[in-house]
């Protein structure tokens, strides 16, 4: 064992603080009912839904809970270009007639 | 007035029943009425650490279906005669407790004792909030280790919504008892020390019980450790804690580390207010 090791092994419980003062400070919010992140993550897709048919099996969602900054990274894969673009102008203009 | 307390966890395995066991023969050592009650319908286990596995006849379910008087169920210690347990049943399952069973039961324990310490089944599911409901204040059993932590975060968020004080409106009084602990490791960094336990999830501070061997022999013998070995660390940290829990205002004492004692110096921490 080398000494980098032995100082790491020792280093491990303010990584413990860490990491549960980030992870109470969101599962406390969840409680609270104001989940932003997981909120931000159903209306995102709601609204592809409306313009793109989704598979939900093409759709990869990330998230890191972090502090300061959390990242929602979603990943939506579009069948086709053409198809996709004439289906989003589609549905506004059904919109529009009614 | 009698209190109800309840020793709780969220997390399975951190010493919620050697606890009861423990502050139970504690309070009653220093002469008070007290009576220890098993919630843990299906898994009891209370009867074991307190030595009284053969003498259980009725049990909780018992009462709160109405099969037996609570006097038949009730076990008196054979150290300590103003000590009584109330047994889980093994048999059957949580949902055999009904709200007004365990209002009933707790209402005629008010009665009896001076205390009801209500020892919680792990999770947070109907066991555990059914022995929290009523109580008037709670021992929130932690060890420095990050699972643990968040369950009793978890647990405390339940006392502030789930039981019958915080529909009341009521402020209910939550106290940390950090178990297991191991200074030496806490000093060498490889533990939470009880400043990061304490800071994360602000709760006063009842006692820290530390790991000790004792403890396991006390509960290989059938005897609350307080019973055991009196003059272990780990059984004066409980008769001071269950002396906090009366109220008393005495300093937390930093149990000295096993087995080489360096560390058994006082700190000057802040007690339960």
């Amino acid at each position: 064992m080398n000494l980098l090791a032995l100082f790491r092994k020792r280093d491990s419980a303010p990584v413990a603080r860490e990491r549960l003062q980030v992870l109470l400070a969101h599962e406390r919010a969840v409680v609270g009912g104001s989940d932003l992140i997981a909120i931000l993550q159903e209306e995102i897709l709601a609204v592809i839904a409306k313009h793109i048919a989704v598979d939900r099996d093409k759709v990869q969602i990330k998230l890191d809970r972090g502090d300061p900054v959390s990242t929602l990274e979603i990943d939506v894969e579009v069948p086709s270009l053409v198809r996709a673009a004439s289906t989003a102008r589609r549905v506004p203009e059904a919109a529009a007639r009614r | 007035m009698a209190q109800v307390v309840v020793v709780t966890s969220g997390k399975g395995g951190v010493g919620k029943t050697t606890s009861t066991a423990a502050l139970g023969a504690a309070l009653a050592q220093g002469g008070e009425n007290v009576v220890v009650v098993d919630f843990d319908v299906g898994l009891r286990n209370l009867d074991l650490v307190m030595g009284a596995e053969r003498r259980v006849v009725f049990d909780l379910v018992n009462v709160v279906q109405g099969d037996a008087k609570l006097a038949q169920a009730l076990i008196r210690d054979k150290r300590l005669e103003n000590l009584s347990l109330l047994p889980a049943s093994q048999t059957r399952d949580k949902d055999a407790l009904t709200p007004e069973g365990v209002e009933r039961i707790v209402s005629e324990l008010r009665e009896k004792f001076d205390w009801i310490l209500c020892d919680s089944p792990a999770g947070i599911e109907r066991g555990a909030t059914m022995a929290m409901r009523h109580a008037d204040m709670a021992v929130v059993v932690t060890n420095a280790e990050v699972s643990s932590v968040r369950d009793s975060d978890r647990i405390i968020g339940l006392l502030d919504s789930k039981t019958l004080r915080a529909e009341q409106g009521l402020r209910m009084p939550k106290h940390l008892l950090l178990t297991r602990y191991d200074l030496a490791r806490a000093a060498r960094g490889e533990m939470l020390k009880v400043e990061d336990v304490l800071e994360i999830l602000s709760i006063p501070l009842l006692g820290i019980i530390p790991e000790s061997q004792d403890v396991l022999r006390a509960s290989n013998l059938g005897a609350p450790v307080t019973l055991a070995s009196p003059a272990s660390a780990p059984a004066r940290a409980y008769a001071e804690a269950a002396k906090r829990l009366k109220g008393e205002q005495i300093q937390v004492t930093m149990p000295a580390a096993e087995p080489r004692g360096l560390f058994g110096k006082l700190f000057g921490r802040r007690a339960v207010a």
